[in-house]
């Protein structure tokens, strides 16, 4: 599998800020403005790089760990998860685990940069994050037996290939489509998108990932911006393999197929955004909660 | 899991989480009439087209999908109240409630001695779910119009399980129901309009509980 890890990283690498530009440009769109171009994103993180940097004198390296955690992270991860006809170059039994918890290790590094600024706000935003991804991972973890009890394996490059041809069996449709939209909400949750946070916003005191972000300037900030639009990208080739056709096609084609996918759940998303407010702080983890429950509930439908 | 009840089935049963997880009783109203409507469907898809089961699902369809929704939302109009501030137990709790006695329902379902033919449907645990969510409404709601809805998720229940016996259930019986039904929410709407005149524009049951002089 060692060969595609070249076509896999190309593909992480280009294509995981377009996504961003796609969901500002939809929501633009809807709201009847022109929007900013699509690749606004690859122009921002070519001026941050070449930008100084100011950082704090009461902080450590610590500070600056957090940035390079949220950069190299979702790349790790994303060698378990295939990317359409591009399997994954790696994958191991139990690989699900070490997903899991590879996002938290880069939480657990933005958190602690955050909290190193010394600022109570800067921390107040971490206290949200750490809340919310708690409420989250359950989710995660049920959707993810689910997966493992429909395909029969615990690794997630054959969970994820062999999800076409289990949805459109009547015992397992319904749960898997009950996982999606679940897997669907904890994308929102996990990306800071808004139902749970705003991406816009950078002084509201609803605000979550962006608080924990302010005191980063030029290149790691770059580095945020990049590891997120990753971690986006990489969360969403999760939620992707569940709709890929089913008949076994060319790598060409299925990797088409893929992108084709990520580029409308980015407009799905965006769409989403465009028709919905924010919730409000005390019903987000309701709303995650719920699904939880929601997925737990796909499992008892399996298990009977 | 191929056809179309137990779609429905399934629906009921989101349908039950959704009403215990919001707060805008607008929206709970909307979706108790959503449940009632899909239920008065399943009666000609369960037993076929006959002139018995089209006249039940006619009439479900009209009392519970349209004239006491309606009849529900003209109260919250007039009456002016649009949430439940705060319930007897938290929407957490709550939603963790019913997904426990979702899948009590389910365990409990597999290991009641059915018919051949229900023996691996939705029928038993949706019916016992919505039942439990209905009782749940009525106990953790504190206005007097969640509990007329706990009161239609209840009843809502006992028609799924009376699709058992679908053939069976003479016409008049389910009529009856019907009608019972119609006359509770009348006489909840009367008992909505006087603790709202009593009480100064507020339909907490709570008041109920307390002597005045």
């Amino acid at each position: 599998m060692l060969s595609h890890l070249l076509p896999h990283l190309i593909l992480l690498l280009l294509l995981s800020p377009l996504l961003t530009g796609i969901i500002t440009r939809t929501k633009a769109v809807i709201a009847g403005r022109r929007g900013a171009p699509l690749l606004q994103l690859y122009f921002d993180l070519a001026k941050l790089f070449r930008k100084g940097m100011v950082v704090s004198s009461t902080t450590t390296w610590v500070f600056r760990a957090g940035p390079v955690a949220g950069l190299v992270v979702p790349v790790l991860a994303s060698l378990f998860i295939p990317f359409g006809g591009i399997r994954a170059p790696f994958s191991f039994n139990g690989d699900l685990v070490l997903f899991v918890y590879l996002f938290a290790l880069a939480r657990f590094f933005t958190v602690l940069a955050a909290l190193d600024t010394g600022s109570s706000f800067e921390g107040m935003g971490a206290a949200r994050e750490a809340t919310f991804a708690c409420l989250a991972e359950p989710t995660v973890f049920v959707i993810f037996i689910v997966l493992a009890r429909v395909s029969g394996s615990l690794t997630l490059d054959a969970m994820l290939s062999s999800l076409q041809s289990h949805i459109g069996h009547p015992a397992a449709g319904v749960p898997l489509l009950l996982a999606a939209v679940c897997l669907f909400v904890v994308v929102l949750a996990e990306n800071c998108r808004i139902p749970f946070d705003d991406p816009n916003t950078h002084l509201e005191l609803t605000m979550i990932h962006e608080v924990m972000v302010l005191d980063h300037s030029g290149p790691d900030l770059a580095l945020i911006l990049y590891g997120a639009a990753m971690k986006f990208f990489v969360m969403g080739a999760l939620l992707v393999s569940f709709f890929l056709p089913p008949q076994p096609t060319d790598i060409v084609t299925e990797t088409t197929a893929f992108v084709g996918a990520m580029l409308l759940l980015a407009v799905a998303v965006g769409l989403v955004e465009s028709a919905m407010a924010r919730l409000r702080l005390i019903r987000v983890p309701q709303l995650l909660v719920g699904t939880s429950l929601l997925s737990c509930f796909a499992l008892v439908l399996l298990l009977r | 899991m191929q056809n179309l009840p137990d779609f429905i089935l399934i629906a009921v049963i989101l349908l039950n989480f959704f009403l215990l997880g919001t707060s805008r009783l607008g929206a709970c109203v909307q979706a108790v009439a959503l449940q009632g409507a899909l239920l008065s469907l399943l009666p000609p898809i369960l037993s076929g087209p006959s002139v018995h089961a089209l006249s039940l699902a006619g009439g479900a369809f009209c009392l519970k999908g349209i004239v006491i929704p309606a009849l529900l939302l003209r109260a919250i109009r007039k009456l002016d109240i649009n949430r439940e501030i705060e319930p007897r137990l938290g929407y957490i709790p709550t939603l963790l409630l019913v997904a426990l006695t979702t899948a009590g329902a389910f365990v409990f379902g597999d290991r009641l001695p059915l018919l051949a033919a229900h023996l691996n449907s939705l029928v038993i645990p949706a019916s016992l779910s919505t039942l439990a969510a209905g009782f749940l409404t009525l106990i953790t709601r504190r206005k007097a119009i969640t509990q007329v809805l706990g009161y239609l998720i209840f009843e809502n229940g006992i028609f799924v399980f009376g699709m058992l016996l679908a053939e069976a259930m003479p016409l008049m019986v389910e009529a009856g129901v019907l009608l019972d039904m119609l006359v509770a929410i009348f006489v909840m709407g009367i008992v909505m309009n006087h603790i709202n005149r009593e009480f100064s524009s507020s339909i907490d049951t709570d008041h109920l509980n307390l002597l005045r002089e």
